[in-house]
């Protein structure tokens, strides 16, 4: 299982300004699995993503808008994006300022769909 | 056929990789064949997505067309990918004139204005702009024949608390501004249902803006400007018009990401100037 998680999380750093990629675990925002993450924190990212990804998911979900199906968090120099793959898992990308964002989110929701 | 289209078309048959698209694409436009224009500049934005002109292309093609939410995404994109982008500022000054948003058609207008000094077309529109803000100055007198509607002036004092997004779309539905600490400040926030879901969705942001700028930090992105969330029953925008205040912007889930942004940042000045005239 762990390599079809790595394999799937490798097709999205193919995509042009992909940094690097996580699954992680929505219970305890913990890695698991990860791709192209030299030199990034990758526990940390993982861990503020998800806690970020759950707050916004209680605040829309609360104001009845239904749960969420794409997070994407934009800065000066790239981009955090998230996508729940079910109730277990967040499929999170790290990305530069190259990013295409709507190619990003088709790939991320083809990968949440198919590791849900 | 003109002989320039059947040169350029060749040219792209024989490399599809070619940059010939932009100017094909232009010069099947001009000619009206907006269907073919649109498909080689699709085409080229599919190889090339992320080059601001294919981008303005399109936006000028759909735009001919008048679709203009389209056009006005397009020329969005355009300037994300390139801020500085000439053909993008008058595009969407041009749409945001139409829309009676004077500030901003000014401001893109006059962007572009500055890299186009002999484009008459554009001079007179920056002109058209200043005028129509000024009739708006002195609303006794009339506006000019065919001038879209505009928007209420900004108040120029502190206004009452529902006061800081007047005259927006959304204004008491959809636009919500709270503090640090998850309190509503001004705004509102209906569910789909329409239920006064304002105070508990403020209350789940609460630290939103630091667990935001915690998780860019960490990565070394540089300050974040935005958060936006899909959801099935709406679109959604959270930005930080200043360090004290998050702004949230909900809107139908049909709504294109660039437009969505493009909102957000007028929300967020009407708050930054809502913010100041309180302190």
């Amino acid at each position: 299982m762990s390599m079809e998680y790595r394999e799937a999380l490798e097709s999205l750093t193919r995509i042009r300004g992909v940094v690097g990629g996580l699954l992680v675990s929505r219970e305890d925002g913990l890695v698991v699995a990860e791709a192209a993450m030299d030199g990034v924190a990758g526990n940390a990212v993982a861990a503020l993503t998800n806690a970020l990804a759950g707050r916004m998911q209680a605040a829309v979900a609360s104001g009845g808008f239904g749960d969420p199906s794409f997070f994407h968090l934009h800065a000066d120099g790239g981009t955090i994006a998230a996508a729940p793959a079910g109730d277990e898992l967040l499929v999170v990308v790290i990305a530069d300022r190259r990013v295409n964002v709507g190619l990003l989110r088709l790939e991320m929701l083809r990968i949440a769909g198919s590791v849900a | 056929m003109s002989e320039d289209i059947r040169v350029m078309t060749a040219q792209l048959a024989a490399d599809p990789t070619s940059l010939v698209f932009l100017p094909l694409g232009e010069a099947l436009r001009q000619r009206g064949q907006l269907d073919a224009a649109e498909k080689v500049a699709v085409a080229g934005l599919s190889r090339y997505p992320d080059l601001a002109d294919g981008h303005d292309l399109l936006a000028r093609i759909v735009g001919d067309r008048g679709d203009f939410e389209q056009a006005f995404d397009e020329w969005g994109i355009a300037l994300r990918l390139d801020p500085k982008h000439v053909g993008a500022h008058k595009g969407i000054g041009f749409l945001y004139f139409v829309a009676g948003d004077l500030e901003e058609a000014l401001h893109h207008l006059e962007t572009a204005g500055a890299a186009l000094p002999d484009d008459d077309g554009l001079q007179s529109a920056i002109a058209r702009v200043h005028e129509s803000l000024a009739s708006r100055a002195q609303p006794e007198e009339d506006v000019p024949a065919g001038a879209p509607p505009v928007q209420d002036p900004a108040p120029a004092e502190p206004v009452d608390m529902e006061g800081a997004f007047r005259g927006m779309e959304g204004a008491e539905d959809g636009l919500l501004l709270l503090d640090n600490k998850g309190r509503c400040l001004t705004g509102g926030l209906l569910s789909p249902e329409g239920v006064d879901v304002a105070d508990v969705v403020a209350a789940h942001l609460a630290g939103v803006a630091q667990e935001a700028s915690r998780a860019v930090e960490l990565l070394g992105l540089g300050a974040w400007h935005g958060l936006t969330v899909q959801a099935p029953g709406a679109n959604l925008q959270i930005v930080a018009p200043d360090a004290e205040s998050v702004l949230l912007l909900a809107r139908e889930a049909g709504m294109p990401l660039g437009r969505l942004a493009m909102l957000s940042e007028r929300a967020a000045a009407a708050a930054r100037e809502w913010l100041q005239g309180l302190s």
